[in-house]
């Protein structure tokens, strides 16, 4: 029975294209909402981000999180968040960066206080001190990853296919990428320096999809001669149909056992990415066919000389 | 014949496989306990060292795993941790300062796999505890102090040809002279044309001025100096702190990456780091003899120092100048092309040197190097003690009335010359570091860490293998078959490459490989199931599938690879990690997918002529 649901027949393919305006519209409508809570809720940066020192402890009882922000309070960290990460007795304790010399050993302080004041058995776990310089950086830094990533798709994709697909994936690949981060500051899941490897990654993962597509669209403008162009994406998107659900399945099913059981700390990494194949997969299957079909492909685009299929020599056989 | 391999590709798929797994063996053994001797001020790991350890053991009454001396180290693997911390404190007290006795994890791989390089993974700071430090090297105190060498030098010099000029002055890294007459003009020319290393002299006979222009590879050097000098103080401050495998490097223009694996206390790291090394200049105390003072009678107004390489001296204790006055120290070659050491100092250090060597050419003049060393104790208020330690790094006969520039001959060959300059240029801390950002992950969440990835790997991985045996049957074991060595050869590929370290995104990212890996099976599968369809043969249908499979997946993965790329480019440590492991899974994925399941596929059905069904 399992096997059945992804099965398509090519000869009676899905309509897709039909419901494009729908898909657009949805599209469209999702796309503000996300853009309208960046706006509004904007992006809970992480400490990779905004600099500051963050402190991880673990305490051998339950802890008093009232406690802690009044000892905190008394001792001038006034603007520390104190929250509870993972178990009931791991506190994460975050201050934001100070312009004061010595910047670099508040973590010290912090733990002294806590080991003093609060519990004499706590466990350091994890303590991070980024200045506000080094911050700045990585922030330009993953900026320019993600921009430079999309200029070598866009690159990469056009010289292989055709500007019109690659084009239409990257628009695609800008959806996947506002969509997670609209997800993101609605459910103000802070951004470190792994959710931006997610936002890579996810950009990888969405690609393979619309590659995968793409090249079912170029094989079948060249073998079906008849069709138009709408049919001969209906046909695609429907051929690649199975490939697409079966590996996106995959994908989540191994992203969710890294939700489960990866730990806290990969904890934003596997939500961006569940998001990310969610929206990659829909993406792929609606955002980009719409945009190459109103950017106006056909056949003629995808004929170039140069590229013979291997199957199409086979096909010449006797 | 249409699913058939030649046999060089079977014996190349079996051969790239094997080694695979020959390097992801070492992984299985695990690690001993293990602690590190390595000597340290003066100190030397030798035959006599091993002895002394040996001896120490067997009165101890422990036996040890294993006690072997390699690269002026020696290390002794140990049974349990509490046998290991116990040998640790024994042996300190046994060998005394001149050695560090680091406690030390040392991989148990027998040694015939060591052997041919084989050696388990690396684990990055996140699941192995330790602490990260990346300190920021002040550049523009140690260009600052430059420019101000530059413009003395440069005034002093107008002054002693009795140049008259209007100003001399900084402007940015170059120095501007500005002279009067024309006549004042053309003499400074000539005087300072080409006579500053890494300047290049620029003339302007319109307003009478000269400029001289810092010239871009001199820029250079004096950052690389600077790294240097702190990377030098640093590593032997890390010395102190008994860390078995630190690692000290430079990291983009102006700033060192620091990383002491299983450290806890970085308070007290950082102390010690921060710690200064000092510069003495002394006369040696040439009218009291040597030995009266070894007998106990030191003469008033002098000290004993120790030798660097051994016995002792008697020092002034009047002070020449202090280390603080030295701009640079670098070795170079005397007239008869023996390595010597250069040494410059700023203007109020020349002068100091100037007048001390005035009427005491032909005496000796000591370098005396002190460093502060963590006792190991702690004050009442916290904070650790540290110990002074003095010695005396040279001891030269001064030849002439020395200025802000001399040099120190007879140095010995030029690896002491090196050394010497590296020590001259310690003790006097050209530029002031900054620790502009820390990560410390505890050992408890170290190895919390390395649990969850390898749960969430088990289990994600579990899961897909069961999936593709439902989905797609027999060939679906055959895809199960190229995932599993997939796994093995992303850990022996990583094991291999010395640079690779396993992070926890890296993990997530062996996991994302373990997801995407299938997709280049399912792409596969499904183009056989639809050629099936269509009504080719199965032999039709296998080879069909792969060949129009093979583009689409090519594309697919390369841009991935370019994403996995762009990633190690900007990111830093774990995120380095995860893209690593990202780029060499779909590496192998690609060829255990493609390669690795055709040559299964072709043994299994390509030689059946009657193959009317596929089990996919």
């Amino acid at each position: 029975m399992f096997r059945e649901i992804t099965k398509v027949d090519e000869n009676n393919p899905i309509r897709f294209m039909n419901y494009r305006k729908h898909t657009s519209i949805f599209s469209i409508v999702l796309l503000l909402i996300a853009l309208g809570s960046l706006a509004v809720n904007k992006l809970n940066w992480g400490l990779d981000f905004t600099g500051g020192t963050l402190v991880e402890v673990g305490f051998s009882q339950p802890a008093d999180l009232e406690l802690l922000r009044d000892v905190l309070e008394t001792n001038e960290f006034g603007d520390a968040v104190v929250q509870n990460y993972g178990t009931q007795r791991d506190v994460l304790v975050r201050v934001p960066p100070r312009e004061n010399v010595g910047a670099d050993s508040i973590g010290d302080q912090l733990l002294r206080l806590l080991q003093s004041e609060v519990d004499q058995d706590i466990q350091i776990r994890r303590v991070e001190f980024v200045g506000p310089q080094v911050g700045e950086e990585l922030t330009e830094a993953g900026g320019l990853a993600l921009i430079v990533a999309m200029i070598c798709i866009l690159v990469y994709v056009s010289f292989r296919f055709d500007w019109r697909l690659a084009l239409s994936a990257v628009i695609g690949l800008f959806q996947d990428v506002i969509m997670i981060l609209g997800v993101f500051s609605v459910l103000q899941i802070s951004i470190d320096l792994t959710i931006l490897a997610a936002l890579l990654a996810v950009i990888g993962y969405s690609l393979n999809d619309s590659i995968v597509v793409a090249d079912r669209i170029r094989e079948n403008f060249r073998i079906l001669r008849k069709e138009d162009s709408v049919s001969v994406i209906d046909i695609s998107l429907s051929q690649t149909m199975s490939r697409t659900l079966v590996t996106s399945l995959t994908t989540l099913l191994v992203l969710v056992t890294l939700f489960l059981f990866g730990g806290q700390m990969i904890e934003g990494f596997a939500i961006a990415m569940i998001i990310g194949v969610v929206v990659g997969t829909y993406s792929s299957v609606f955002t980009r066919s719409t945009i190459v079909l109103a950017l106006g492909i056909s056949r003629e685009n995808l004929m170039p000389p140069e590229v013979e299929k291997e199957g199409e020599d086979l096909e010449q056989m006797p | 014949m249409l699913n058939r391999y030649p046999l060089w590709k079977n014996l190349m798929v079996l051969i790239v496989v094997l080694v695979g797994a020959l390097y992801a063996l070492p992984n299985i053994y695990g690690e001993d306990h293990a602690v590190q001797i390595s000597a340290t001020r003066g100190g030397e790991v030798n035959t006599q060292t091993l002895q002394q350890v040996e001896s120490a053991l067997r009165q101890a009454d422990i036996t040890p795993r294993g006690i072997s001396m390699e690269n002026d180290q020696i290390l002794v693997r140990l049974n349990s941790d509490e046998e290991q911390l116990a040998v640790r404190e024994m042996l300190v007290s046994e060998l005394g300062i001149q050695y560090v006795v680091a406690l030390n994890l040392a991989p148990a791989t027998p040694s015939w796999l060591e052997s041919i390089g084989g050696a388990p993974l690396k684990l990055g700071l996140d699941l192995r505890g330790g602490v990260h430090f990346l300190m920021e090297v002040d550049m523009d105190e140690a260009l600052g102090k430059m420019r101000e060498q530059m413009v003395t030098s440069v005034r002093d010099r107008l002054l002693e040809e009795r140049i008259r000029y209007r100003g001399v002055r900084e402007d940015g890294n170059d120095v501007v002279i500005e002279l009067r007459t024309a006549e004042d003009f053309q003499s400074a020319v000539t005087s300072l044309r080409n006579q500053y290393q890494g300047y290049e002299t620029r003339t302007s006979a319109a307003d009478n001025s000269i400029r001289l222009v810092m010239t871009e590879l001199q820029l250079q050097e004096i950052r690389a100096n600077a790294i240097d000098q702190n990377i030098t103080i640093l590593r032997n401050r890390v010395n102190e702190l008994g860390v078995a495998e630190p690692l000290i490097q430079r990291q983009g223009q102006d700033r060192i990456v620091v990383e002491l694996p299983g450290i806890q206390d970085t308070a007290r790291a950082k102390e010690i780091l921060g710690a200064t090394a000092t510069l003495e200049f002394r006369f040696v105390d040439m009218e009291n003899s040597l030995s009266d003072a070894l007998q106990g009678r030191v003469p008033f107004g002098s000290r004993l120092y120790p030798m660097r390489d051994g016995g002792q001296i008697l020092v002034e204790n009047r002070i020449i100048l202090t280390g603080d006055h030295i701009v640079n120290a670098a070795t170079g070659f005397d007239e008869n092309g023996r390595p010597q050491v250069d040494i410059t100092l700023d203007s109020v250090g020349g002068r100091l040197m100037s007048q001390a060597t005035r009427d005491r050419i032909g005496d000796q003049m000591a370098t005396v190097f002190i460093e502060f060393v963590a006792t190991g104790e702690t004050t009442e208020e916290g904070r650790i003690e540290f110990e002074r330690i003095e010695e005396v790094v040279s001891a030269p006969t001064v030849q002439a009335r020395l200025g802000s520039s001399f040099r120190i001959t007879g140095v010995g060959g030029v690896q002491e010359a090196q050394s010497l300059a590296l020590l001259l240029r310690a003790g006097a801390l050209i530029a002031p570091i900054q620790i502009v950002e820390e990560r410390t992950v505890g050992p408890s969440l170290g190895a919390e860490n390395v649990k969850a990835g390898l749960t969430a790997i088990v289990a994600g991985f579990v899961l897909v293998l069961i999936f593709m045996t439902i989905y797609y049957r027999k060939f679906g074991l055959v895809a199960n078959m190229a995932l599993l060595t997939n796994l093995v050869m992303i850990v022996g590929v990583m094991s291999m490459i010395p640079g690779a370290t396993l992070t926890m995104p890296g993990m997530a990212g062996i996991l994302l490989t373990v997801g995407m890996a299938v997709d280049a099976n399912v792409i596969i599968f499904e183009r056989i199931r639809e050629e099936l369809k269509e009504g080719r043969s199965p032999q039709q249908a296998i080879a069909r599938g792969y060949d129009n499979a093979f583009s689409t997946i090519a594309d697919a993965n390369i841009t991935t690879l370019i994403t996995a790329l762009i990633l190690f480019a900007v990111g830093t440590g774990s995120i380095k990690g995860f893209a690593v492991t990202l780029a060499i899974g779909i590496v192998t994925s690609m060829f255990t997918a493609i390669v690795g399941t055709r040559a299964v596929i072709n043994l299994t059905w390509g030689r059946k002529k009657r193959l009317t069904e596929l089990s996919i």
